[in-house]
């Protein structure tokens, strides 16, 4: 990750009439004990379950025998992961996630950059008014979100048909309005961050173009994008991450739409096969190969990122 | 674009343009909000008799009242546990995070490089993974279906420890802390009195983003409670609008009930307006 500020070497000089070992080691157990309580949330709430996830994804249950003795957990190698990508289930929700993310990432980068650059554009009254406004579906929790637009789009109740003459929740019409629901989330969000990225590009910079003669638009597309790419790609991949990720949107338009399945998205395919059809194994293997993809992805997005600038 | 435009203040394109485009985002941004005022004054006949964005007959206390009262006055147990988990879960998990990412940043102990980088992984692991094996590990240690079968997952936040280690290396200069040292201070003192104070800004961040991410978690609390006593607010909403299709009795309370939920995070955002911005900043330029 580009963010990372670099590691900082603080000297610290002991006083001469203190033995440095005796002093570091006091040193070391303080700062334990402030790090201890993260320490053990970090191994207890996310690297046990995933160290469990993988166990649990090369096991499934299996009826022995007559199945007098109940279901056992049989080892599978990699029998789960398999199953997973032969499964076209699990092809259709990655389908849709990908498609997806290329109406929603585009969409809301392009939207939020442009917002950015137009708040820095020095010709903007009222800034904070503006910035303010867009931000504030960004408070709105996801679930709440997703209920407001589900009841918009709704046929029966919302204006969208009334207004666009579209049936937003119709088999045709689904994946952009669900992208639609997480772009109005977070424009206001990537705008601020772009914004704040921008205040950052020197002025002479800005100030030298001008003065060769390049217009507003030829300062932002060669000065200030160029300067805040390394934002940008972050803020890509935490997107990229997101959107595969996709789960609380669909799931609330699945309460009001048949068109959305129940293994919509990767991630309500593994709710699915671990909490409705009960196959832990298939749960977690999917669930680990939805992380893979995640990470390869970012990966993907950061290398490009640094060959770039 | 033409090179004749050399003044000091040369434009994208004209400012009304602009500002139409601003005017085009904002709408975007609040209509569903006006909407969700509006109708959250309507009985549910007349939504379909009157206009989306206008006021019909004032039906509020009336559908805040049915809100309240439906099923024993569940809605009091969701509002009332959304603020612990995420008001409680937020104060903890960000002093957590703080003493954490201070220890990583200004002390020497063994394995913090470790740690950080184990953090930083952390950051990336998806909820749905986590979300099965704690569900299992939670049944294994029967705490399935209690308050802190949710509320000890959500303190965990990794992005909260790297964001504490930025401040803490930003804002605390490493002479006071020398200095408090000379003074005879030990280095918990250290943490709390000289430090801490130091990194409140970062701090308070770290708490926002932490309220808001409990907030709006929704897979764990989905996954690990079943007894609606104990649902956070966006939870209890959800499973009442997986009934709007058969009762639609319910959609008046599920629109109320998003009102009075969004309504107070609203109102804390423009408070928080500046608050916000410093943290976004350091978290993202940095």
């Amino acid at each position: 990750m580009s963010v990372l500020a670099p590691e900082r070497t603080t000297p610290r000089e002991a006083p001469r009439n203190v033995p440095v070992t005796a002093r570091a080691r006091k040193k070391d157990f303080a700062g334990a004990v402030l790090a201890v309580p993260f320490a053990i949330l970090l191994l207890c709430t996310v690297l046990v379950p995933v160290a469990y996830a993988l166990y649990l994804s090369l096991f499934t249950e299996r009826l022995q025998g007559l199945g007098f003795s109940g279901p056992e957990n049989v080892f599978v190698w990699l029998g789960n992961y398999l199953s997973v990508i032969v499964d076209s289930a699990f092809h259709a929700s990655l389908g849709n996630v990908a498609l997806f993310a290329l109406i929603h990432i585009p969409s809301m980068l392009i939207g939020s950059l442009v917002l950015a650059l137009l708040l820095d554009s020095g010709v903007v009254r009222l800034k904070q008014m503006w910035s303010l406004a867009v931000f504030v579906p960004y408070a709105v929790p996801v679930v709440i979100g997703g209920l407001i637009w589900a009841y918009l789009y709704s046929p029966t109740i919302g204006p969208i048909k009334g207004l666009f003459g579209i049936d937003a929740l119709s088999d045709g019409a689904i994946l952009p309005s669900i992208a639609n629901i997480a772009t109005w989330q977070w424009v206001g969000y990537n705008m601020i961050i772009f914004y704040t990225a921008l205040q950052a590009v020197p002025r002479e910079i800005v100030e030298a173009a001008r003065a060769d003669g390049a217009g507003g638009f030829r300062t932002a597309w060669s000065i200030k994008i160029p300067v805040i790419r390394p934002t940008i790609f972050v803020a890509a991949v935490f997107t990229v991450i997101g959107s595969l990720q996709v789960f609380t949107e669909p799931m609330v338009l699945k309460g009001f739409t048949g068109t959305v399945t129940s293994t919509w998205s990767p991630s309500m395919y593994v709710y699915e096969a671990a909490f409705v059809a009960g196959d832990n194994g298939r749960a977690a293997a999917a669930s680990v190969l939805l992380a893979v993809i995640c990470a390869l992805l970012s990966a993907v997005v950061m290398r490009f990122s640094t060959r770039r600038s | 674009m033409s090179t004749s435009i050399v003044d000091s203040k040369s434009r994208w394109v004209s400012v009304p343009a602009v500002h139409v485009i601003l005017v085009v985002a904002a709408l975007y941004s609040l209509l569903p909000l006006v909407w969700l005022v509006t109708s959250a004054t309507k009985s549910l006949g007349d939504f379909s008799t009157t206009g989306a964005f206008e006021f019909g007959e004032w039906n509020l206390w009336t559908n805040v009242k049915t809100l309240f009262t439906q099923e024993n006055g569940i809605f009091w147990h969701w509002l009332l546990n959304s603020v612990l988990y995420a008001g409680g879960g937020a104060v903890l998990g960000a002093l957590i995070c703080a003493a954490c990412g201070y220890a990583i940043a200004k002390t020497s102990f063994p394995g913090r490089r470790v740690l950080f980088g184990l953090t930083l992984t952390g950051v990336l692991v998806p909820t749905t993974v986590l979300a099965l094996p704690m569900y299992l590990l939670a049944s294994e240690l029967r705490v399935v279906d209690t308050f802190w079968a949710v509320f000890i997952p959500l303190l965990t936040n990794p992005f909260g420890v790297y964001l504490a280690k930025v401040y803490a290396d930003a804002s605390v200069p490493d002479e006071v802390l020398e200095a408090a040292r000379v003074d005879g201070a030990g280095q918990l003192r250290t943490f709390f009195t000289v430090a801490l104070p130091m990194m409140r800004p970062g701090v308070v961040t770290v708490l926002l983003f932490q309220f808001i991410g409990i907030w709006n978690n929704f897979f764990l609390p989905l996954v690990l409670l079943t007894d609606p006593k104990l649902f956070p607010v966006s939870l209890g909403l959800f499973q009442w609008s997986t009934r709007q299709t058969q009762f639609p009795q319910y959609t008046p309370l599920v629109i109320t009930g998003s009102l009075l939920a969004v309504l107070p995070l609203v109102v804390a955002f423009l408070v928080l307006n500046r608050q916000w911005r410093k943290g976004l900043a350091a978290g993202s330029v940095k």
